[in-house]
Parts: structure tokens; C-alpha cells; sequence
């Protein structure tokens, strides 16, 4: 019986933890203006839609990848994932949470595609080194 | 006998655990997290003898299995006594160090107490029994302390990334080892599965420590705010 308490209470704090971490990866990310290249190619201006996720992750592939944002950018793939499962499990019965999914999912779909900026802007300083002689 | 993989994983480990106090030294924090980096400083010293034991007696000694059961409890005190240092470490502008110090030698001295109170009924091996049950319960008491820390640096918004992160992946952590425990009590079956998964568990803490103090600058700042409340731009 204790054990069982025990095993419930950990997989909930961790999972408690995860969403924490995930939160601060957007939330360190939510005040940076997208460029205007982004904007362009993603249609993503102010506010992102919470569908738009795998379409910004496509385009994501595309560009060289950056060491620096693959930890971070599988954590918000997986958070994504589980606010997806929370909306279309969990949030049947609770209106709010599934408003609450749908704004963090949109504000993962934000953090993808300043991770997008990102990677443009390395791909043009990696190509600028290329050209230098 | 441990096979390759097995050897693989505790070499990536110990790795990770001079990589932290490297990492600390280089971002000069060493001094900062002090009780942090000589919690990983007495890991890397346990790892290597515990590699001696292991090549002088073997693997099924008795001398292995006292050091590891023994070793693993007095680092699982230190990694409790780390993680007050970093309740400290919020606690400060408050001035209530010494109420945090005090209550978390009571949590322990309660914990080891509730302890003994589980294996008194045993009659062989009572000590080693005591260890191994202190550890266990130590790392519930660790996660449910790292959860109400992770309470209180929203609360008081704290700001320091460092911090933040540490007490993150601490709590990750924590609560990985507690399941893991758990699921062995409830399902002795798969206790084999889960003590090796136990190895691989162990290098999470270190990489998340190494990666917070390789990547992210001293003084960076988060705004906990924006995770208390849903993040709005």
C-alpha cells in the first residue's frame, strides 16, 4: 500500500517537474520578437496557432541543425504531445483545461518557431563562413 | 556480473560527475553550490573505489555489497544535506537559514527513526536492512522537500536560472528514484529490470547538473512568474 502511494505521488511530481521545466523553456522564450522571415514563411506574427506545432517542426528539419536547441526542442515535442493527450482525454470533461492545453500548445508552437529564427540565423553565419576566404 | 553495457553506462556516469565539477569550476560557481559539487566530488570518489573493490574481491563479494549498500546511503545523506543547501540558498534573503538547517535534521532524524521502525522485525543483516531502507525513504523525503522548494521559489519569485534549473532536474531526479523503489516493493519480479535501469537513472542528475552549469550563464535570470500564472506575451 505505501509503496503503491509512493509509486503514484513520484510519477505525478515528476510529471509536475517535467511541466515546470518545459514551462520555463517557453517562458524564457516568450518575450523575443520573431523576425520578420519567420513571420513570412510561418504566418506566425504575435500569436501562434495551436495547430500550426508540426507544420513550424517541419519547416524546423529543413535548416541545419543547432546542437545548442535539440534537448529543449524534443522536451517541447514531448509536452506538446502530452497536452494533446491531456485535451483529447482529460479535458472532455473540463472546458478549462482544455483552454489551458490549447494556450501552452499555442506557446509551444511560439517557442518552435523562434527556435526556427534561430536556426536561419546559423545557417546564414555558417554560410558566411564558407564564403569567407 | 556486469556486461559491457553495464560498464558503458557507469563510465558515461562517472564522466558526467567530473564533468559537473569542471563545469561548476569553469562557470566559477564551484563555491557558490559548494554542498552540490562536493556531493558529486564524494560520487566520483565512491565510483572509483567501489571500481577497486570490484577488481580486487569481484563482483559477488561481500565487500562489494557492504561498500555499495553503505556508500549508497551516505551519499543519498549527502545529497539530501545538498539539497538544503539549496533551500538555503532561497531561504537567505528571509533570514530563516537556521530554522531551515534545524528542520531538515529533524526530517532526517524522523526519517531515519520511521526506518527503523519498518525493519526492526528483521532479524538478519538489521544494519544493511536499515541502510538500504533510510536510502529509500530519503529519496521520497527528497522529492517531496524538492517539490515544496519548487513551491517556494515560485512563490518568492525567485529568479536565478541556475537555481532553477538545479532544483528542476533535482526533483526529476528524486521523483525517478522514488518510482523506481516503489515499483521493486510492489513487483519484486522486475527488480532485476529496474536496479539496471537504477544505473542509467543515476547519469541523469549529472548530465542535467553539468548541462546547467556548461550552458547557462551565472547570472542568467527566468522570470518564475510566467510559470506560476500561464505564460502571456
Amino acid at each position: 500500500m505505501m509503496a503503491a502511494i509512493i509509486l503514484v505521488c513520484s510519477l505525478i511530481l515528476m510529471l509536475q517537474f517535467f511541466v515546470s521545466y518545459c514551462r520555463s523553456l517557453i517562458a524564457a522564450c516568450a518575450t523575443e520578437q520573431l523576425p520578420l522571415e519567420v513571420q513570412e514563411v510561418t504566418g506566425i506574427s504575435v500569436a501562434a496557432s495551436p495547430e500550426d506545432f508540426s507544420r513550424v517542426v517541419q519547416l524546423l528539419q529543413l535548416c541545419p541543425e543547432r546542437p545548442e536547441d535539440r534537448g529543449d526542442l524534443r522536451a517541447i515535442g514531448a509536452y506538446y504531445r502530452l497536452l494533446g493527450f491531456v485535451r483529447t482525454t482529460i479535458a472532455r470533461a473540463a472546458p478549462s483545461l482544455k483552454s489551458w492545453a490549447d494556450r501552452e500548445r499555442s506557446q509551444c508552437t511560439y517557442f518552435a518557431a523562434v527556435a526556427l529564427g534561430r536556426r536561419i540565423a546559423f545557417s546564414r553565419n555558417l554560410l558566411a563562413q564558407q564564403m569567407l576566404p | 556480473m556486469p556486461g559491457p553495457l553495464e560498464f558503458l553506462i557507469w563510465c558515461t556516469g562517472f564522466v558526467l560527475e567530473v564533468a559537473v565539477v569542471v563545469c561548476a569550476i569553469r562557470a566559477h560557481v564551484f563555491r557558490r553550490f559548494l554542498p552540490l559539487n562536493l556531493y558529486m566530488a564524494a560520487c566520483i570518489i565512491g565510483d572509483l573505489v567501489r571500481l577497486r573493490i570490484f577488481f580486487h574481491f569481484g563482483f559477488t563479494s561481500k565487500e562489494y555489497f557492504y561498500f555499495y549498500y553503505y556508500s549508497d546511503a551516505l551519499l543519498t545523506i549527502v545529497l539530501y544535506l545538498a539539497l538544503i543547501s539549496l533551500f538555503v540558498h532561497v531561504f537567505k534573503e528571509l533570514n530563516a537559514e537556521k530554522f531551515v538547517i534545524l528542520g531538515a535534521f529533524v526530517l532526517l532524524a524522523g526519517t531515519a527513526f520511521f526506518s527503523y521502525l519498518v525493519i526492526e522485525q528483521s532479524t538478519k543483516l538489521l544494519l544493511t536492512r536499515f541502510v538500504v531502507e533510510l536510502s529509500q525513504n530519503l529519496y521520497f523525503v527528497g522529492l517531496i522537500l524538492t517539490y515544496v522548494l519548487w513551491g517556494a521559489i515560485l512563490k518568492l519569485r525567485e529568479t536565478r536560472a541556475h537555481l532553477v534549473q538545479l532544483v528542476l532536474s533535482l526533483g526529476v531526479y528524486f521523483s525517478l528514484f522514488a518510482a523506481n523503489y516503489a515499483i521493486r516493493n510492489l513487483y519484486p519480479s522486475v527488480s532485476p529490470l529496474a536496479i539496471a535501469l537504477l544505473q542509467f537513472l543515476g547519469c541523469l542528475l549529472p548530465l542535467a547538473w553539468a548541462y546547467a552549469f556548461w550552458r547557462i550563464p551565472a547570472d542568467a535570470r527566468l522570470q518564475p512568474a510566467r510559470l506560476a500564472t500561464a505564460v502571456s506575451r
